[in-house]
């Protein structure tokens, strides 16, 4: 019996902080003195990213015995010794160290397809994706199929582009394939930029070469043999991970000329991102490959008709590329069978705020908000309400809690006034300024607008200066107007995404949170109490004790008091900082 | 520095590649991008200057200044925001006799640098000197450590 | 051929062009700031904006190209509305001194401000403040009004083949910059002033000499080489304040540092403005003063004693010993008679002309 036990301990980047290197060390130790025979892994400890729902209850070790799973949460050394004694050699598992329900839930409504692999495959090793079933989808194409029919089936799969405005994969191959020209470029567009989103440094950490197999299959498609990696130089291990994978395939044939003895040739280089957001958009990445400033250019022409070099060109985002081997090993019609009628499959997102359960998710699309929030998130952690989901970062909008029951696709999201965009989803409850956070989404947008239109140059800077002067309590009546008519204007005619997609953000706060706005520049209020500069501060007189622990916190020497007796906040000094309310032991700040 | 130049040349006609990636190697072999290799990349490749110093002013990762010897990096992230990193950064910027957008002293003794969040939230506002953590950092100490800084 | 539709008007047009062109060639307006008919398109200041049947958001005139039966709205409310809001974001973060630009009266971005009726004070806020240091004797680079176009970027590339120029920085920063922003030090050809639609690129010669309404247009060729650009002299109480070249000339507006900013000699107190015959015989030297040197003559004494010398060189030495050597700043009809002169009437072969050095 023994010999079938398998311990795995979580080592992604929570794992370790919460002391993963300790209980995977007293797990050998335990097993070694009790004389049992049992393999340790290092569960995640090169796939972060398998774990990341699970981190928030680190460590985690999994003890698999004879098929059966059980999975423990909170893992300290000191209890590593009970779990071999009772569960291992003992066979009886230490249930009140055991996950609850809850932490089945999380799985419970997931379909994993393209993070299936992510957490239980070596990404270093090549023979453990090639054992898993990988690669066979490009063998069997390069022998059996044509081009087209390739494009067929992924036309039948309804796949559709996950790095954001969702465009059909199939038919942006198509038009590449049909493209006149010589030469043609696949590029995967690693450039993952959002804050928030981490889905794509995900993948590649995880399963590297199922990103590029979906190259190969796309490459093969449209008949382009070189291919590009766009990526942020932001993600090392990601890029480690990958040059790695890029050089097995190499070695195994893979990759490089007249692959598996077949006509079809073709190679990957890794670009490395220098910091620039807008590179994701694909005109300025195409651009910043050129070794150009990365700025958009007029579409149309499109890059499948003239990208990369003036030669047809396509880009897919990773998770896009991710799916591809899947579905061409399982079947269009398997994949279709998830999703709605216009969104098919599943799609990760990153699930973070104010939510239980923060981690990566994939999720069959139609799945609704609710289900996600609360059955899979598990809910505020405060017990607060939550009082909307943000999706698709600074591109995407504010869904407030009366539309939780929304299907979450490409078309109902954008009906909302946001996007499914790469994926990001957090999650906001009373204590979040809606006003607070369309300005810190504008903010990063326009520090990361490239400046060749005037809409988002210019007009960005704007939105900001009066979301500015909005949430320091300097709003002026006609303010929601001149936000509404600058962000109309933004969306409709910037040059690239970017700036179209900008004012999202705040046209659906403004849509949906009109109040909050309307708070903060009328009453000088914040009603979510995050605008320092609308609060006011004061001390109960009934309950301080005078201890004089906020006096001596005050940055700007505004309380003042004798010893033993309340003291008072001069409102003038008051920089509302908030420090004397941190640190009062007695509940004795007030702010509103 | 020609040695090492001419080496990243030869790198980049080796493997074809763009002036990102020649920026790119220069900043990791000097720490920024010195003029000198501007000058020399554009006379040996026939590319206007004006193009490189365009595309090294665009991308966020490079540099146009040495960084200087000591490093003091300032979180921004909202945490610390709330609890005061811009008094820190104003605090310092006076101590270093930090002007305009500059962000290193003349001597070349300090750089001081803004960051989103590092993630430390609970230790508010944070400020790394040369690597190492201050949790809680307020203006007056660091002065103070700066002040010592500068007497060795 | 195909046939598209513009403000409900079919028309005819060329495969292959943009809408913006099929648009100009029917005489239908459609505003534009950075967009130039002899550089590559740009569609950075969004004004050429039109609505195409079947996109879901307006597409720019100046960088789509006509496809058949399209159908194409150049003018709605909607549209104008953007257009407007797009001027008051860059007159937002442009000084408002008109009164004293140099460009004023001559200046596309004041012009489309005037037909929208914008003044750019809507969205007041931060403006780019940039301290004007071109210690270049030639071109004045006010930055502030820059908008950005990029034209002066192009025609610096695309054009003079210089590159002294490129875009620096990014978003509102950004900024048109010279290698680490150093002083202009190009070949001073002008062609970006030439192309720039504000006030942000002026010639320092011809600051306050006039504004365009009170400057009288002559149309002329450059004095200078054989090229023979066509230029047009802008005229203030009989001296000339700037020159420029006009688009629809031969030259297509281009020129040279020369022809550009080399007219200052026309109005020199220094300028020969009748023959001098030399007083001193060579050999002899020279007197300090030049009155010493020359004196006035009338064109006839002057030919006449140029005549009987030529002659009497002939006679003494032979025709091979004279030579003529022509200017190219004369025009090909000139330098054919002075050959013609020279070789039969003269008699010799040895005639040359400076542009052939």
């Amino acid at each position: 019996m023994e010999n079938n036990v398998v311990i795995r301990v979580c080592m992604g980047p929570a794992g370790i902080a919460a002391g993963g290197r300790d209980v995977l060390e007293r797990f050998r130790e335990a097993l070694a003195s009790a004389g049992l025979d049992a393999s340790v892994k290092e569960h995640c400890s090169s796939h972060q990213v398998g774990c990341l729902g699970l981190c928030a209850r680190d460590v985690l070790v999994e003890v698999h015995t004879d098929g059966q799973k059980h999975t423990y949460q909170y893992v300290k050394p000191d209890m590593v010794e009970r779990i071999v004694t009772e569960h291992i050699a003992g066979g009886k598992p230490v249930s009140e160290w055991l996950v609850d329900d809850s932490f089945d839930a999380f799985y419970e409504k997931q379909v994993k397809v393209v993070l299936s692999h992510c957490g239980v495959l070596d990404p270093e090793d090549i023979d453990d994706y090639i054992a898993s079933g990988g690669y066979e989808a490009i063998g069997r194409i390069l022998k059996k199929c044509l081009p087209e029919m390739v494009i067929d089936e992924i036309k039948a799969s309804g796949l559709r582009g996950r790095g954001g405005a969702g465009f059909p994969t199939g038919l942006k191959w198509e038009l590449a394939r049909e493209a006149a020209g010589d030469r043609k470029y696949m590029i995967c567009n690693a450039d993952e930029g959002d804050p928030g989103a981490f889905m794509d440094r995900a993948v590649i950490e995880g399963n590297p070469h199922a990103v590029i197999e979906g190259m190969m299959i796309g490459a093969f498609s449209i008949g382009a043999s070189k291919g590009y990696v766009y990526i942020r130089a932001e993600y090392p291990l990601a890029v480690e991970r990958l040059k790695l994978a890029i050089a097995q395939a190499r070695k195994k044939g893979l990759l490089g000329k007249a692959i598996l003895g077949t006509k079809f040739s073709f190679d990957i280089e890794i670009k490395l991102g220098a910091g620039a957001f807008v590179c994701g958009e694909e005109t300025a990445l195409i651009a910043s490959i050129e070794g150009e400033r990365g700025m958009p250019r007029s579409k149309p022409p499109f890059p499948v008709n003239r990208g990369l070099w003036q030669c047809p060109t396509v880009i897919n985002n990773v998770e896009t590329l991710a799916n591809i081997p899947y579905i061409m090993r399982k079947g269009a019609s398997w994949f279709a069978s998830y999703g709605t009628e216009k969104s098919r499959g599943t799609k990760v997102f990153a699930l973070t705020g104010k939510i239980r359960n923060t981690g990566l998710i994939e999720v069959p699309m139609g799945i609704t908000l609710r289900e996600i929030l609360y059955d899979i998130g598990g809910g505020t952690e405060s017990g607060k309400e939550i009082k909307a989901v943000q999706t698709g970062g600074p591109s995407g909008g504010c869904i407030p809690a009366s539309m939780f029951d929304l299907h979450v696709d490409y078309e109902s999201l954008a009906k909302v006034g946001s996007i499914v965009g790469s994926g990001g989803m957090i999650v906001l409850d009373e204590d979040d300024c809606m006003v607070n956070m369309a300005r810190y989404f504008i903010q990063f947008t326009q520090a990361e607008s490239c400046g060749k239109c005037v809409p988002c140059r210019v007009g960005t800077k704007r939105v900001l200066e009066i979301l500015d002067r909005i949430t320091q309590g300097r709003g002026r009546p006609d303010d929601i107007a001149k936000l509404e008519r600058l962000c109309k204007g933004i969306k409709s005619t910037s040059l690239c995404g970017l700036g179209q997609t900008a004012p999202n953000p705040v046209l659906s706060t403004l849509k949906y949170f009109r109040e909050e706005y309307e708070a903060h520049i009328i009453d000088k209020k914040c009603p979510a109490r995050v605008c320092k500069a609308l609060l006011t501060y004061w001390i109960l007189e009934e309950t301080c004790t005078g201890c004089g622990a906020c006096r001596r916190a005050c940055p700007a020497e505004a309380i003042s008091g004798e010893k033993k007796k309340p003291h008072r906040i001069d409102p003038e000094k008051c920089i509302r900082c908030g420090m004397c309310y941190e640190v009062c032991k007695f509940s004795s700040v007030e702010r509103e | 520095m020609k040695k090492k130049l001419d080496q990243i040349l030869k790198k980049y006609h080796k493997r074809n590649e763009n002036i990102i990636f020649l920026l790119q190697e220069v900043q990791e072999s000097f720490g920024y991008i010195p003029r000198e290799a501007i000058d020399y990349f554009a006379r040996k490749l026939q590319i206007a200057p004006s193009k490189f110093y365009g595309v090294a002013t665009f991308y966020a990762q490079f540099r146009l200044t040495p960084m200087g010897k000591n490093n003091i990096t300032v979180c921004c992230g909202t945490a610390c925001h709330v609890r005061g990193a811009e008094r820190i950064i104003s605090g310092l910027r006076r101590e270093l006799g930090l002007d305009g957008e500059n962000d290193t002293t003349e001597d070349g003794e300090f750089t001081l640098e803004e960051v989103a969040c590092l993630g430390t939230c609970s230790f508010a506002p944070v400020v790394l000197v040369n690597g190492d953590v201050r949790g809680r950092a307020n203006a007056d100490r660091l002065v103070k450590e700066i002040r010592k800084m500068k007497k060795k | 051929m195909v046939q598209i539709t513009i403000d409900g008007k079919k028309i005819d047009v060329p495969e292959g062009i943009t809408i913006l062109e099929a648009a100009r060639r029917n005489g239908i307006y459609i505003p534009t700031l950075c967009f130039h008919p002899r550089l590559t398109y740009f569609g950075g200041c969004r004004l050429c904006i039109v609505e195409v049947k079947g996109f879901l958001r307006p597409v720019t005139a100046c960088t789509t190209t006509v496809n058949k039966d399209m159908e194409v709205n150049t003018s709605t409310a909607e549209l104008e509305e953007l257009r407007k809001l797009i001027l008051e974001l860059i007159l937002s973060d442009h000084p408002h001194d008109c009164m004293l630009c140099e460009k004023a009266g001559a200046c596309t971005l004041q012009e489309l401000a005037y037909t929208y009726g914008v003044d750019g004070f809507q969205f007041a806020g931060e403006r780019r403040r940039y301290s004007k240091r071109d210690g270049n004797p030639f071109i004045e680079r006010d930055l502030e009004k820059c908008i950005l176009c990029g034209r002066c970027v192009k025609v610096c590339r695309e054009i003079q083949g210089v590159e002294a120029i490129d875009f620096g920085y990014r978003g509102f920063k950004a900024k048109i910059c010279t290698n680490f922003e150093e002083d202009l030090d190009c070949e001073f050809c002008g062609q970006c002033v030439q192309v720039c639609p504000t006030g942000a690129l002026t010639g320092k010669l011809w600051a306050r000499k006039g504004r365009q309404m009170s400057l009288r247009e002559v149309e002329t060729v450059c004095p200078y080489c054989g090229t023979g650009c066509n230029i047009t002299v802008h005229v203030n109480r009989n001296e000339i304040a700037k020159v420029t070249a006009r688009e629809d000339s031969w030259n297509e507006g281009w020129l040279c540092v020369k022809g550009r900013f080399g007219y200052r000699f026309a109005n020199s107190p220094e300028r020969l403005t009748v023959p001098l015959i030399r007083k001193v015989p060579r050999g002899e030297g020279a007197p300090e003063k030049v009155e010493d040197l020359f004196r006035e003559a009338t064109w006839e004494e002057a030919l006449d004693l140029v005549a009987s010398r030529l002659l009497e060189i002939k006679e003494a030495h032979g025709p091979d010993s004279i030579a003529g050597l022509s200017s190219a700043r004369c025009t090909n009809e000139e330098n054919y008679l002075f050959q013609k002169f020279i070789r039969a009437v003269v008699g010799t072969n040895n005639v040359d002309h400076c542009a052939r050095l």
